[in-house]
This record gives C-alpha cells, sequence and structure tokens, in this order.
C-alpha cells in the first residue's frame, strides 16, 4: 500500500510515524512518504493532509498545480487544517477561502477562538459498526476547526457537545475521512481506521 | 474535562507551524500581504528589527490597539514580542489572545539574570538561543519552540547559520558525553540533555531567525535542519515586499529542490541592504544568554 502526506507543512513527520504505526500494528505492508509534488500523487492509495495552516497549504498545492489529481487520489484523511481542505464549504468565511470541495461538510475556521482555548480531553469515537463500542482516546484540539453541518452521506465519528468533530464519507468509489483533533499526536487509532478502511476498498 | 496549558498543547501549535514562514508585520496591510504570501503566521510589531537598531533607545512590547489591529486583519496565527523577563508584557500579550509570545532579544531586556517562567503561561512562548545551553535553559524554563537568534535587522545570515551549527555541532557531541557534568555545565535538568541527545535533536521545533533577506536564506537555513524560518526586516525592508513574501515560502516548502529556489528568487527586485556585523553598534544576540 502506498500512503503519502502532504509534505510541505505542519504535522508531516507526526502523521508519517503514525501510519507507519499503524502499519506495523495492522501487519500490513505500507509505504509511507511526505508529497510535494503533482507527480508524488502518482498511484498513491491515499493521501493524508496533517494539521498546519489550512491557506498555507491550499497555496503551495494550487502553485505546484497538484489539486486536481489531489481530487483523484482514492482516500483522503486530513486532520485540523487538513479536514478543511476536504471540505465543500467553510462557514462564514468572507476572504473566500477555497478548498479541495470533497467532503458534504461545512466546516468554521478558528472556531473555539485563539490558541489559549486550545485543549485535550478523552473522546469516545466510533471506529467500528454502528452498533460497536466507542474506543475512547486523548484528542488534542489545537486552534480546531468546528463541523458545522454534514450531509445525509456522512458518518459521524466522534461528538463533543452535540458537534461533529470526526467524520466519514464514501463516495463514487472513494473514502474521505475528517478529524477537527490531531490523532496524530496522542494515537494510532484513527490511521489503523483508515488504513482498514482503504484494505476493504 | 478539557485539560489546558498543557505542553503537549503548546508544543503542538510550534509543530502545527513547521516548514513555514513566519513573517514580521507591523499593520493590517502587511499581515494581509503575509498571508497571502502563505505565510503561517505573523509577528505584530510597532517597529521591524531594521527600524529598531535605527531608531535605538528602549524598545518595548507593541501597542495593543497595534496586536488587535493584526489580530483583526488575518485568521492565520498571531505572535508578539515581550522583553526578556518582561513578565508582565507577556500577561498583557496573553489578556490580548496571542497565539504566541516571542521573548526576544530584539526588544530591550527588562530582567539582568531571569528570563520569563514560562510554563505558568496558558500561551506557548518561543525564545531565541545561540548554543545547545541557550536553548536548553529556554526549554525548561517552558518554551515551546526555539530560534536562532541570528543578528536581528541587519539582513545577514552569517550569525543565524553561526548559531544553528552551534547547535547541530553541540548535539552531536552530546553523545560520548555524561548527562550530569553536562547539565552541570549547561545549567539545565539532567533530564533535557539526556532526552537531546537520545533524539538527536532538540526537543521541541526549532526555527532560524536573524538575518534572512532572500529564499536561497530561508532555504540554507532549512538544509542546515531547521524547522521553518522567521523572516524579520527582509521582507518589508525590501523593495517589493510582496514578490519577496511569497518566495520566501515557495523556498521553504521546496527547500531541497534547486530549481524551485531558483524559481522563487527571480526577480524581487531589491533585497533589503544589509549590515555587516563589525559596523554594528549593538549586538543583540548577546542580550538574555
Amino acid at each position: 500500500m502506498e500512503i503519502g502526506v502532504l509534505g510541505f507543512q505542519g504535522s508531516v513527520a507526526e502523521h508519517i510515524a503514525a501510519t507507519k504505526e499503524a502499519a506495523r500494528k495492522l501487519g500490513i505492508s505500507c509505504r509511507v512518504s511526505d508529497v510535494r509534488t503533482s507527480a508524488g500523487l502518482e498511484r498513491l492509495d491515499g493521501l493524508i493532509i496533517p494539521g498546519g495552516e489550512s491557506t498555507t497549504m491550499y497555496k503551495l498545492c494550487e502553485r505546484e498545480g497538484m489539486l486536481e489529481r489531489m481530487r483523484e487520489v482514492p482516500a483522503l484523511f486530513g486532520t485540523c487544517a487538513g479536514a478543511i481542505l476536504l471540505a465543500k464549504k467553510i462557514h462564514n468565511e468572507e476572504e473566500g477561502q477555497k478548498t479541495l470541495g470533497l467532503m458534504d461538510i461545512v466546516v468554521e475556521r478558528n472556531a473555539y477562538g485563539t490558541q489559549t482555548e486550545s485543549f485535550e480531553e478523552n473522546l469516545e469515537v466510533q471506529l467500528g459498526p454502528p452498533d460497536s463500542e466507542p474506543v475512547t482516546m486523548s484528542a488534542i484540539f489545537i486552534r480546531a476547526p468546528k463541523i458545522r453541518s454534514a450531509g445525509e452521506n456522512v458518518t459521524v465519528l466522534a461528538n463533543r457537545g452535540g458537534e461533529i468533530v470526526a467524520c466519514g464519507q464514501r463516495e463514487g468509489g472513494r473514502f474521505y475521512l475528517a478529524a477537527c483533533f490531531h490523532p496524530e499526536l496522542s494515537t494510532t487509532l484513527i490511521h489503523e481506521h483508515f488504513l482498514r478502511r482503504l484494505l476493504s476498498g | 474535562m478539557p485539560a489546558k496549558s498543557t505542553s503537549t498543547l503548546k508544543s503542538g501549535l510550534a509543530q502545527m507551524l513547521k516548514g513555514g514562514v513566519i513573517m514580521d508585520v507591523t499593520n493590517a496591510d502587511q499581515a494581509r500581504i503575509a498571508e497571502k504570501a502563505g505565510a503561517v503566521a505573523v509577528m505584530a510589531l510597532e517597529r521591524v528589527p531594521a527600524d529598531i537598531r535605527a531608531a535605538g533607545g528602549v524598545a518595548r512590547m507593541a501597542d495593543p490597539l497595534k496586536i488587535k489591529e493584526i489580530q483583526g486583519a488575518v485568521t492565520i496565527p498571531v505572535m508578539a514580542k515581550c522583553r526578556i523577563g518582561h513578565f508582565v508584557e507577556a500577561q498583557v500579550l496573553e489578556a490580548l489572545g496571542v497565539d504566541f509570545i516571542d521573548e526576544s532579544e530584539v526588544l530591550t531586556p527588562a530582567d539582568p539574570h531571569f528570563h520569563v517562567q514560562k510554563k505558568s503561561f496558558t500561551v506557548p512562548f518561543v525564545c531565541g538561543a545561540r548554543n545547545l545551553a541557550e536553548a536548553l535553559r529556554r526549554i525548561d524554563e517552558g518554551a515551546a519552540m526555539i530560534r536562532s537568534k541570528g543578528e536581528a535587522g541587519t539582513g545577514n545570515i552569517v550569525e543565524a547559520v553561526r548559531h544553528i551549527r552551534t547547535i547541530n555541532n553541540e548535539i552531536g557531541a552530546l553523545a560520548g558525553g555524561d548527562p550530569r557534568t553536562l547539565a552541570k555545565e549547561f545549567r539545565v535538568s539532567e533530564g533535557i540533555v539526556a532526552q537531546t541527545a537520545s533524539l538527536g535533536r532538540l526537543p521541541v521545533v526549532n526555527f532560524a531567525a536573524g538575518g534572512i533577506a532572500t529564499p536561497a536564506d530561508a532555504a540554507l537555513c532549512m538544509q542546515l535542519g531547521v524547522d521553518g524560518v522567521f523572516v524579520g526586516s527582509g521582507i518589508f525592508k525590501s523593495a517589493e515586499p510582496a514578490k519577496r513574501a511569497k518566495g520566501i515560502v515557495d523556498a521553504v516548502a521546496h527547500f531541497n529542490d534547486p530549481k524551485k529556489v531558483a524559481r522563487a528568487s527571480e526577480g524581487l527586485g531589491e533585497p533589503m541592504r544589509g549590515l555587516e556585523m563589525s559596523a554594528l553598534e549593538t549586538k543583540m544576540s548577546e542580550r538574555g544568554a
């Protein structure tokens, strides 16, 4: 399996390490590399868009002419800034910030406020079938976005105070996964979920 | 219950800035130029270091109105500087909701002996360092991020390169040493010496700063192993700030690809004039060891 991590900026090394560790735990062979060019997106089974600054990452992808090919990768997983880039719409965005426009979600950037409002807490995440026991993980929210609304085809994986903080979507043979927090800083469970989803096609 | 103010959250924001360029700005227009160029954060200032150097006198924290103006102009993180040891300026900046505080030698130090005890703050701090001992002392005090001091406001990269190489070499030399002896020599905890030795790098994110004026300067620092760069006077003291800001962002994003660094360096107009080290009246990097 070939996984790429968008490599310009942010928690790139952390995602590479978490993906390798998740693959090891699942006993699957997986090559993980950072991607900074359109050519690097060829033959990827999955692309991870890390945490960082969504405005910076979008501009660098656009300047590199990578956006179209990113949309064609069979599976994408975004955390924090990455989740913003996956969304179809940004809530209250005056500057007209652009995204990949793949997931049927509306996100609000910096929805909790500045860094002094950042927090971590344990979160229950539903990674198995709907009736299975959720798993508890430490979730780290740093200048985090909120998912304001989601379409019917979006599966909610975790809520916090009634707000969606992690979700997935299957569409047209592709799979998308978004988290408002940073699993790459605390756990491999969501990376394992992403790899399992890829294996099951 | 959500936990705030943890070291994971503080160093976590620094991790999200890796691979990025943080730009000094002095008003809303400059902040918007920086964001549009692709900066990952801005440093809100009343004057860039070159102007602080030229003006002389005591340099202090910016007017809160200046910081609010810049916070209102952009969606990326906003940093601001306090004087070394001036914990009340730091309290004020935290109250203003800045995302990161730079306890900076660019401003005139307020305390001849002590830096701010950074652990008691919710907001994370970045501090400058010339060598490993300074870097580890700052981390021990609670800094969530380190940057080279370089020599701010000169447009001369030589001191930043000196500091980056010194820290790299001193980390390399840790392997053979006794952590207890080194901890005593550095005036830091034994734990942080052992941690740095086993990681083979600083235990927090490490940026370059001080004298970066061109895309190639920025890529040079990246190839020397830093996680990202601060650009102070280098952008808004140049002839065409918007072009130069974008060029530096592109060069950092593709720092290992000389063809792309070449393209990022094309047609940027005059860089800032720059100063030779021997011509300096004040060495800012000697402040706050």
